[in-house]
């Protein structure tokens, strides 16, 4: 063990680590510690923005995270980033099939029937937002009997296992180029950095992992103006996708497990000169982990954009791949602005002495001019 | 959500330096070849430290991949031991790499992991020095784009940071870059040294030691190897100048505490608004306190 050297430094972060302890733990004798279990279901959308931000998938370590950080997502997603930075990476996934969801909503806003049909499933798109004080003193007994009601008469054979995508029916219709045979290796963010230009399997994965308030925000540039996708969602789900992964020894594809994702898909119109070959919409795509709508359409109209900058050069900020990819994580962003708290002492010195020179010669030459 | 996903086990069980050994390698291959290419921002896949981005996450990922049982390692801030931030890396150093010796003496540490200062006591062949760096690039006060700065580089194109430097002239009669002065190294790639000031950067020009310089956030390593040539960007008639502690009358400031007239002083303002001056680094501050001052003399 090493000779340690610690002063005042470290008892002031000792003093912080408990103040904010303390703040934690404020209800005293009255409170009840959070448990994962509340956290996972009950805050089941944090939970969400958390393993998504984070870009990795372990419900219960987000629910951890948002415990010990008190709530925030910056931070919560953060100490799932840092966790992830001690695993190797072990194996790249093949291909997975988000038509093999177990679905548990999907929409189309592009037409009114779809194969499978429109599924609303849990959503609070047309709830009106009106206080529920009911809940402000809800028993456990009423808690428990809801979900022990929705769906008793429902057997599992009459629910679908799957449904079909509405973007295959749009390409049987000719409305969407065909898929590409080819697939491009998948860049890796985490192995990899963004050397620009980067591919669109960069774009995707940075976008996948993005903080959401940023990439709303330059996602809405887009649809107010700065920009011009107009995008129509033509299907828009969230459910477990099982992950197909090769069995070690045999390298079957076997089911390694399932994740949350929502995957929205939206079409844009054409434009001239976009493709070599017959004309056809043009596709956005965004995906997460987890149950995050807003994201995973702001994803995919971003996506398109990106295309657009891609191919013809960027005309608007959320048309520019490195404006767009630079500029949308959590982890980055939040740490960087975070750290002007830190001492600047010695680079304010430099400004100071800088000024008083500055200074020093204009009244200088004032006293000269005088 | 599921629960399929159970917690860790070993949460406490960490591995030597944090990082898992490929993400070691990665780094360690990243800094030969910043090393073969002086100056050059070298791209790695900077990992997500257990520190905010902006806090020295990218020095830390250098610090953890050289570091080895070995290794007596020095972390400063500011140029103190003791700021907040340089205990808070340095425990977590202590943490993760349990063999390895810490010390707020310079001249005893093989690795030194610093933010805005070099050490005053001139470094030894022996010895690495790892600088963070919140802004790699020199360029982005011209340029913002990435792509575009990365040609200008390769063009040693640096037109418009020297017509910066010009305006600067024209308009304050100085040029106004206080610290992480532009440098020229090795006679190509023109770096950004890091938020060290103007007082540090000669410091480079042929030092004994290995300099690196890692920036998480930017994911950008680059290094002024040993006995290599740095350069303030200056113009023939306008001479590169560092950080002025004269008094009025002209006499250099002395630190109120060793009394040394050569080294970084950080201006102090008491509370009935009187000013007084310290050395910036530590270490060096201790020192000469130990070879200069008489007991009767030292004041903290």
């Amino acid at each position: 063990m090493g000779y340690v050297a610690i002063k005042g430094g470290g008892r002031a972060i000792r003093g912080a680590e408990a103040a904010l302890e303390a703040l934690r733990t404020a209800e005293g004798e009255a409170g009840t510690p959070l448990t994962l279990d509340a956290i996972e279901n009950q805050l089941r959308l944090l939970t969400s923005r958390v393993v998504s931000e984070g870009g990795l998938y372990h419900p219960r370590l987000a629910a951890l995270a948002i415990k010990q950080m008190q709530g925030d997502t910056l931070e919560a997603a953060f100490a799932l980033r840092a966790y992830r930075s001690t695993k190797p990476r072990l194996l790249e996934a093949p291909l997975q099939n988000t038509g093999q969801m177990r679905l548990i909503r999907r929409i189309s806003s592009a037409f009114k029937d779809i194969p499978g049909g429109q599924m609303l499933g849990p959503t609070s798109d047309y709830a009106l937002r009106l206080m529920r004080l009911d809940l402000a003193d809800e028993s456990p007994a009423a808690f428990r009997k809801v979900s022990s009601q929705f769906m008793a008469g429902v057997s599992d054979s009459e629910l679908p296992d799957t449904f079909p995508k509405v973007v295959d029916a749009l390409r049987s219709e000719g409305l969407l180029p065909p898929l590409s045979l080819h697939h491009q290796h998948a860049f890796d963010i985490t192995r990899d950095p963004l050397v620009f230009p980067v591919p669109r399997s960069a774009a995707l994965a940075t976008m996948a992992r993005a903080e959401t308030g940023s990439l709303l925000a330059i996602a809405y540039s887009n649809m107010r103006g700065y920009g011009d996708v107009h995008p129509t969602i033509a299907e828009l789900r969230v459910g477990y996708l099982p992950v197909m992964l090769p069995h070690p020894v045999t390298g079957e594809p076997i089911e390694a497990g399932e994740v949350l994702v929502t995957e929205c898909e939206v079409v844009a119109m054409y434009e001239s000169g976009e493709q070599d070959g017959p004309t056809h919409f043009t596709l956005g795509y965004g995906a997460c982990f987890g149950h995050n709508e807003v994201k995973a359409i702001a994803m995919a109209i971003l996506d398109r954009a990106l295309q657009k900058g891609m191919r013809d050069g960027p005309s608007n900020p959320s048309e520019d791949p490195e404006f767009v990819l630079l500029h949308v994580d959590g982890v980055d962003s939040m740490g960087f602005a975070s750290h002007y708290k830190m001492p600047h002492y010695v680079t304010f010195q430099s400004d100071m002495d800088r000024l008083r020179t500055t200074q020093a010669k204009a009244t200088e030459q004032q006293g000269v001019q005088a | 959500m599921n629960r399929h996903y159970e917690l860790p086990l070993d949460e406490a069980a960490y591995s030597f330096g944090f990082l898992d050994e490929f993400a070691k390698r990665e780094i360690r291959r990243t800094i030969l070849k910043a090393i073969s290419i002086p100056g050059y921002q070298t791209p790695y896949a900077s990992r997500e430290m257990p520190m905010g981005r902006g806090f020295g996450t990218g020095g830390l990922q250098l610090t953890l991949a050289l570091i080895g049982a070995n290794d007596t390692l020095k972390v400063i801030d500011q140029g103190s031991d003791d700021s907040v931030n340089a205990v808070n890396l340095r425990h977590f150093v202590e943490l993760t790499c349990p063999q390895v010796d810490t010390t707020e003496r310079t001249s005893e540490a093989t690795l030194i992991q610093s933010r805005h200062r070099i050490p005053e006591h001139p470094l030894s062949e022996q010895q690495i020095l790892v600088l963070q760096v919140p802004y790699p690039d020199p360029l982005v006060v011209v340029e913002p784009s990435e792509a575009r700065r990365k040609v200008m580089h390769g063009e040693g194109d640096y037109s418009r940071l020297l017509t910066k430097l010009y305006e600067d002239i024209v308009q304050f009669d100085e040029i106004t870059i206080s610290h992480r002065y532009p440098t020229r190294i090795n006679g190509h790639y023109v770096i950004d040294p890091s938020p060290i000031p103007r007082y540090d950067v000669p410091q480079l020009h042929q030092s004994k030691a290995l300099v690196l310089l890692g920036a998480g956030r930017e994911k950008k390593i680059y290094a002024v190897p040993p006995y290599t040539n740095a350069a303030p960007l200056v113009f023939d008639d306008v001479p590169f100048r560092i950080e002025d502690f004269r008094e009025a009358s002209g006499a250099r400031r002395a630190c109120d505490r060793c009394g040394a007239c050569d080294s970084f002083l950080d201006e102090m303002i008491a509370d009935d608004g009187s000013k007084s001056w310290q050395c910036s680094d530590s270490d060096y501050c201790n020192e000469q306190l130990a070879v200069n001052a008489s007991p009767a003399e030292v004041k903290a």
